[in-house]
Formats: structure tokens, sequence, C-alpha cells
């Protein structure tokens, strides 16, 4: 049984290189955490008391402005980082596809980077081996696997990190909001692959500012702002509230009817 | 939002204000988790090395070559200034060299270990342990290719090495060595024993470091101290040759209080069929339990902070 669990959980980043003088006045600013000031060593709260409870099943959108926690959230739920305060209990085979740029390394081939990716996410040197081809195949990146990663352009990055990810059965799936980054061809291709991966995993917690693609992916939404949670609800309510907006209104029919959304939200009254 | 029973949650709550991060389970289950990925730190080791010699021809034999260029160098150079024969000394020095270019990388890499890792620590889950033993192993490595040298010079100077009574260096305090014999096994337990060593070096350093990033200068500012202070050029011949005789000269403590000396001698004395005695054994033993300890209560505490601190 896939679940994620947090109790009252903060993130508090201790900045050892920031004079501390110069940050003598507590600064409550629109973009990042909060800096406080008290203790010797400042420290940013990135995520102040968080509860969340998430099921098997569950696909959660996050929405927020830059700086308002989704990333630091995300690796919350993966446990790369422990909360400072509050507690945590991650349960299932957790798969991130965060920063594409970090955590793979430049010098070294896209297979390689596959290989190292596959072990990271708890598989076998043979288990990968026997994917390798699917990847290839499914990234399109053929004979440009060989090739050192700093090749890469950006999109392809995206596409092998996707790659990889999709060709494993992860139970809890965590995507920062650098795959929007792939060209439109490849993510209709990569979507039914996304979709069907969706279903099969347990969970999904996607971080994004592309509409198209919360509204494929997920069911639910969470809206961060400020390090806390605003709103927690169906995708559809959350993304009204933190757009002002209905973002279904303009969509055609054809699309609501394949998302199953009724072109008008219950709650408010509007036409197509 | 998804309901959570009010009393399960003031209970988990509770339970885990402080202790939820800071257990010795978690300690625990991360160095077991961690040795258990072996597939991963074996491969992550091996990618550190080619990639080191990426794009050069005799790759990973530089490692050998430039060891062997050493080695060579300066067991020729000190073997004059010792008035020592190079049949004996050259391999004493190619040894001791190998020996502390080991415990060395544990040392200086390992303050590195997580810090380098910051990348990877911070975007995908794993055993904090997986980094240290990344280390471990790739300076294992460094040391098989190291290990190269030490086969040729052994073989060029097999006769001097073997006679039984022969001394590294020439004089009359110069301790006589029973030779190479089947006590060269002692060689195996005793590189287990320092790469058990360098699993504490890298996590208890290398928790230490990634808080305090003054203290990777300061290791460094000290290894050209302690590899002059510690037997490797020198013999402890030497620190009998003047003043009086015997253990009890004050000289001797130069040796005999230095933990690397023993370190070195564990292995260096069965490769080299020079005296082994348990003395050194037993200091590098009390060594890895305090060691050991001491990582252990640093990843109690500061495991969970180490994401944080990158």
């Amino acid at each position: 049984m896939v679940s994620i669990d947090v109790w009252n959980a903060s993130v508090d980043f201790p900045i050892f290189d920031a004079k501390t003088r110069s940050l003598k006045k507590a600064v409550l600013g629109k973009v990042g955490g909060k800096i406080g000031t008290e203790q010797k060593v400042p420290i940013i709260e990135a995520l102040h008391d968080i509860s969340l409870s998430l099921k098997e099943g569950d696909r959660v959108g996050l929405v927020g402005h830059n700086g308002a926690g989704k990333s630091t959230l995300l690796r919350l739920l993966a446990g790369i980082y422990e909360p400072t305060r509050g507690s945590s209990r991650i349960v299932g085979k957790i798969a991130p596809v965060f920063d594409l740029g970090v955590g793979m390394d430049p010098e070294i081939s896209g297979i390689e980077n596959i290989m190292i990716r596959g072990l990271f996410l708890g598989m076998t040197r043979k288990q990968m081996e026997k994917r390798v081809d699917d990847i290839a195949e499914f990234t399109e990146l053929g004979d440009y696997l060989q090739m050192p990663l700093r090749t890469y352009s950006t999109g392809m990055r995206v596409r092998l990190a996707l790659g990889v990810v999709t060709s494993i059965d992860p139970e809890i799936l965590l995507l920062d909001e650098g795959i929007g980054a792939v060209d439109a061809a490849f993510l209709n291709k990569a979507r039914s692959r996304m979709v069907d991966l969706v279903k099969r995993s347990g969970m999904l917690v996607f971080a994004s500012h592309q509409d198209d693609l919360l509204f494929e992916l997920c069911n639910t939404a969470i809206w961060m702002d400020e390090g806390q949670v605003k709103k927690h609800g169906s995708l559809r309510e959350v993304l009204t509230a933190y757009k002002g907006k209905d973002p279904y209104e303009h969509l055609d029919k054809e699309t609501l009817e394949r998302l199953g959304e009724s072109p008008v939200l219950t709650t408010k009254s509007g036409k197509i | 939002m998804p309901a959570t029973s009010t009393a399960e949650q003031e209970q988990a709550a509770t339970s885990s204000q402080k202790s939820s991060t800071r257990s010795w389970a978690k300690a625990w289950e991360d160095i077991t988790q961690g040795f258990r990925q072996r597939e991963l730190w074996g491969h992550l080791g091996w990618q550190d090395i080619k990639q080191r010699y990426r794009r050069s021809i005799i790759g990973p034999l530089w490692i050998t070559l430039s060891m062997a260029i050493t080695a060579v160098g300066l067991g020729l150079l000190y073997s004059q200034l010792f008035g020592a024969t190079i049949g004996t000394f050259l391999p004493y020095i190619t040894v001791g060299f190998i020996v502390w270019n080991f415990m060395l990388g544990c040392l200086t890499e390992g303050t590195e270990t997580f810090i380098r890792n910051e990348g990877l620590i911070k975007h995908l889950p794993a055993p904090l342990t997986v980094y240290a033993l990344r280390t471990v192993w790739r300076l294992t490595l460094m040391f098989a290719h190291n290990l190269l040298v030490y086969f040729v010079v052994v073989t060029i100077f097999w006769s001097d090495l073997t006679t039984a009574g022969y001394t590294i260096t020439e004089g009359e305090h110069a301790i006589a060595q029973p030779g190479i014999s089947w006590a060269i096994l002692y060689a195996i337990p005793a590189f287990v024993l320092l790469a058990i060593n360098g699993g504490w070096v890298a996590i208890l350093f290398g928790i230490i470091s990634t808080r305090y990033r003054d203290i990777p200068p300061v290791i460094q500012s000290l290894t050209q101290l302690m590899f002059f202070m510690t037997p490797i050029v020198w013999t402890t011949d030497i620190l009998y040759r003047f003043g009086p005789d015997g253990e009890g000269s004050w000289r001797g403590l130069v040796a005999n209080l230095n933990p690397l000396y023993h370190y070195i001698e564990i292995l260096r004395a069965p490769l080299i069929g020079s005296v082994q005695s348990w003395v050194h054994w037993v200091v590098v033993g009390a060594f890895t339990v305090v060691g050991w300890g001491l990582a252990l209560v640093a990843m109690r505490n500061y495991r969970a902070r180490i994401s944080y601190w990158v």
C-alpha cells in the first residue's frame, strides 16, 4: 500500500554563508520563503506547518508562484529533506524527476546516465540493461545515447529522464516542472505513456505551470503559497482559485469530454 | 484535504518530534541499505576512475605509472641520502607510498564525500552511506592499480626481500627483517581493516566537512606535515641510530605515537616481509572501534541534516 503522510512538517534551510547583519530586518517578500533571523545562522522557512495525507491512486498537481515551495515540497515527499519540525512517513518506491541539469553527469554518455539513474531508482544493472533498448526507442535518441550528456539539449535530457522513469514501475512518481521543455510531438507521445504510467503507479505528484499537462495527469491539486498549503482540493477548484478564473472555460468540447469534465464548473455560472 | 483522524495525527506528532529523524534505527538502516546497494556504489566508483582518465590514451594506467615514477624517484634519492641499499629501500618506499596514498585519499576525498555529491543528494533519495562507499571503493580501485607497481618491484628485488635477516637501511641499529614468507597473507586482512577504517573516515569527516567548510583545507594543509612525520620515506631504524639504544628511546615515540604509522605498518610489514607486531593491529583495531562509534553518532544526529547542508 502506497502512502505519504506528513504531519505539521516544516523545512528550514540554514544559510551559512549569508551575513547575518545584512539580513537583520526580517524580510517577508512575495517571492521565496520567510527568512528568519532569530538564530545565529539565518534560516529560510521554505515550508511551514505542512500536513498532508496522500493515498494510492492520488494524482496531485502542485501549483503556486516561483519560490512558493513546490520543489521543496516534492523533495520533502521524496524523503530527500526530512522535516526539521514535525514528521513524515513515506511508504513506497519513489521515482523523482527533478531539476534535469543536476543529478546527471554531463561528461558521461546517455546510456551510462540511464544506468546510474536506474540504479538509483532501485533497479539492478541487469534489469536496466534489458530496458535500454526500450528507452532508446521511446526517447528517439538512438545513437545519440552514446554521446556525452553535455551535448544534449534540455529537451533531450527531459526525454532521457522520462524514458528512465517511465520504463520502470515506480510506485510514487514525483515530477518537477522541467518536463515542459520537450517539444509538442514528443509530449503527445509521452502523454499516453505518462497517463498509462500514472494509472499503474500508485501516486503522482506533479509541479507544473502548464495547465494542459495538469489536466491530463492530475485529478486533485495543491496550491502552495509562501511555504504553506493554501488550498487542497479537486484540480478544477484549485486552479480556478489560483488563476482567478476557470481554466476549463475556453477548452473545446472534445477535450472536455476526454477529460471527463463538464463545460461549466458547478459552483460557477458560465458558458463554453 | 483527505482527513486524518486527529488521534493519529496527535500521536504521530508527539512521538516523532525529534526522534523521527535522529534515531539509531535510521542511522543503522542507512548504513545497511547503503551496503546493500552494492551495484550502485560499485558502478559510481568505477565511473569516477573512468571519468578521470576519459579521453586519455592509457587511461587508468596513469595511476599506476605516476605511482611508479614517484616510487622510483623517491627510492633512488632517499636510499642514497640514508645510505641504504636500493634493493630493500626501494620496495620499502614503494609500499609505504602506495599505502599512504590510500589512507590520504580516504582522508582528503573523505572530507569531500558529501560536498561533491551535492547534486545527487539533492535530487535522488539514496542512503548517504552509498556516497561514502563510492569514495572508499574508488580509492580501493586506485590501490589495486598501484599494486601493479608493487608486484613489479617485488619481482625485481625478489632475492633482496626474501633473504632472512635483511635490513632496510645499513648500520648497526638497523632492525633485521625476516624476509617475505607466508606471513604476506596478513596483508589481506590488513587491507580489509584499512578499507573499513576508510568507511568511518569518509562518513565522519564527510559530515563534519559538509557543515564546516574549513575542515577540508585544514586537513589539506596538514597532509604534507603528516607525510613527513610518518615513516614512509625514512625508516624507524633512523630513530634508534643516534642516542641511547632500545625501545625506550624518546625518539621511538615519534613513530609510535603517530597512529598513521600503525596503519601503514599493518599492511607494509607483510608486503615487504619485515617484522610484524601485534601492537600495530591493536592500535588500528582500537581506532576502528572508536572511529565507527563516532561515525555512528554523527550519522544518528546529522544524517538528516546533510541534504540541508550541502
